[in-house]
């Protein structure tokens, strides 16, 4: 049988989250839309699995600054993201 | 750890992220929600980690220690009504990142199984062009955006003739780089690539005005998703191409919000030029001054205190000024005084879609006593009293009335039906839109010169008395 290329493989998965995306974003209430942000921005820092990747077999130093400044920069994004976004939710959540 | 069994685990991955997006949709679950973030994103980075391609862990734990301990300290210190720039100086880093990994996948393709230097399959290299240019466009993108909220440069729009043109020549050499890199794996054309897409990126968002950021932003924040899902391409990683088109439609989406809540279609925004000084010399000048009432704190806080209801709208003046601790305790005073204290935000107040409403939690401002423009707009006719504060365009009755006003068909919250207006500002300069609000001149609108805080302090005072 012949193989499917990855490529077609990968835009199925796309554009099933796409839609998938669409409807779970539509479903946001609006007063949270900056944790919404905040968030997502986290979350899009998931590149750190290809930084580590590359940080991790690297044999040239090149790579080697291209992958840890990719770690260091996607850290920053991750942790700031999910910091800033909890302290948003706390003052949406706080007891009266 | 096998690949098959770090791909399920990428999957729970995704799952969780969809999860964390689902728990926002209200207060009460979106703590929840973190939380699944949270563990996504612990499971990725430990999923990769095990992975046996992985063999030197020095650079990496230092390198997520270096960031944690940046980031971290970043949002904790942040002051809330500093959040847009925080937000684009993040997106920044998200295309930076996004452009790093490119380019180590370039210099060593084997580490993500995608062949080797010199041999990379067309298909991917047009999936690393297509990768580096959005996140490289996106990381020069967030920066001037950054500026231009942090007001490094002004947030005036910046255009020149030629511009569009410019942007259209740039836009199809890009493109046809990115083909010539495909079939030729250069790594100078790469570089290339990455530079014209780095200038498209700078000219795109320097001609857009500071009271169009709310889109930009959100327009940014897609664009950061976009570069997530074309690095998963390149590497043909399925977290980070749902994972990105995750982030890419949530963008979207909030861009489209934000477009109408402008009444503006998105071509329009990019194009730019809208709004700064050009305008407000054009609109306002050799115009004979209108006869309007003004007020001082003390009266304000009499109309308010004999009112049954009290809507408040607050808009980026507010956020300017610092006003909504100082805002909050007028209305808990009110409050008490048994008067109806109810918030309307309109989705475009502020520099940031939800700006508002976390200002206004953060000074505790109750969840339930916020509301946005649909459900709150029909109250204005029962109310006896709105209280605008550091808004101004969002309530322009000509958006409704006047065909020839550049915001005409802007949704708008209807202040001018309440019994009374109160408005806030500093002066009787136009809004951002250049145009003059026919509410200052109503009967019923009193006017209340000062700075947003200072006035607020001054009601409470008055209030105390």
């Amino acid at each position: 049988m012949e193989m499917i290329s990855p490529f077609l493989l990968g835009l199925t998965v796309f554009i099933l989250a796409v839609f998938v995306g669409y409807y779970v974003v539509w479903k946001v209430t609006p007063a949270l839309h900056s944790p919404l942000m905040s968030v997502t921005n986290a979350i899009s820092s998931v590149i750190v699995v290809g930084a580590v990747l590359a940080a991790g077999s690297a044999q040239d130093i090149l790579t080697q600054i291209f992958a840890f400044g990719a770690v260091v920069m996607a850290s920053i994004n991750i942790f700031g993201g999910f910091v800033v976004t909890r302290r948003m939710l706390e003052m949406f959540n706080k007891k009266k | 750890m096998s690949a098959n069994l770090s791909a399920l685990s990428y999957l729970i991955s995704s799952v969780c992220f969809i999860l964390a997006l689902q728990g926002l949709s209200s207060a009460k679950t979106s703590q929840r929600g973190l939380t699944f973030g949270i563990v996504g994103m612990l499971l990725a980075v430990g999923t990769t980690l095990a992975s046996p391609i992985v063999s030197s862990y020095g650079w990496i734990i230092s390198g997520i220690i270096v960031g944690g301990i940046i980031g971290t300290v970043i949002a904790k210190k942040i002051q809330m009504t500093a959040l847009p720039q925080l937000v684009a100086a993040f997106h920044s880093l998200v295309g930076l990142a996004a452009v790093c990994v490119a380019a180590a996948a370039l210099l060593e393709p084997q580490a993500f199984n995608i062949g080797n230097v010199g041999s990379i399959a067309v298909g991917s290299l047009v999936e690393m062009g297509l990768g580096v240019a959005i996140g490289a466009i996106t990381f020069t993108g967030s920066v001037v955006a950054f500026a231009k909220l942090q007001g490094l440069v002004s947030g005036n729009p910046l255009t020149f003739t030629g511009q569009h043109s410019l942007n259209a020549f740039l836009g199809i050499g890009l493109v046809v780089l990115i083909g010539l890199f495909a079939v030729s794996e250069s790594h100078t054309l790469f570089w290339a690539v990455t530079f014209v897409s780095l200038l498209l990126g700078f000219l795109l968002i320097l001609p857009i005005g500071g009271a169009d950021m709310p889109v930009v932003i959100s327009m940014l924040n897609s664009y950061s998703g976009w570069a997530a899902a074309g690095i998963g391409f390149t590497l043909g990683n399925s977290l980070l191409i749902i994972t990105g088109a995750l982030v890419g439609a949530s963008g979207a989406i909030l861009s489209y919000i934000m477009c109408k809540g402008m009444n503006r279609s998105i071509f329009n925004i990019i194009l730019g030029g809208f709004g700064g000084d050009q305008a407000v010399a054009s609109v306002g000048g050799g115009k004979e001054q209108r006869p309007y009432k003004a007020g001082s704190a003390e009266d304000a806080g009499f109309i308010m205190k004999n009112a049954k209801s009290v809507i408040i709208v607050p808009g980026y003046g507010m956020a300017v000024a610092q006003a909504q601790h100082a805002l909050r305790e007028m209305g808990d005073i009110l409050k008490n005084e048994g008067v109806q204290v109810r918030y309307a935000i309109h989705p475009v107040a502020g520099r940031m879609p939800g700006h508002m409403n976390v200002l206004l939690a953060e000074a505790n401002v109750p969840y339930e006593d916020v509301l946005e423009l649909e459900d709150i707009n029909r109250d204005f006719a029962q109310t006896d009293v709105a209280f605008v504060i550091g808004a101004n365009d969002v309530t322009n009755p000509s958006a409704k009335t006047d065909p020839k006003s550049p915001i005409y068909g802007m949704p708008i919250l209807d202040v001018d039906k309440a019994k009374t207006v109160l408005f806030v500002k500093r002066s009787m300069a136009p809004g951002y839109a250049g145009v003059d609000n026919d509410l200052f001149y109503q009967d019923h609108t009193l006017m209340l010169f000062g700075d947003a805080k200072k006035m607020c302090e001054e009601i409470i005072k008055a209030l105390e008395e």
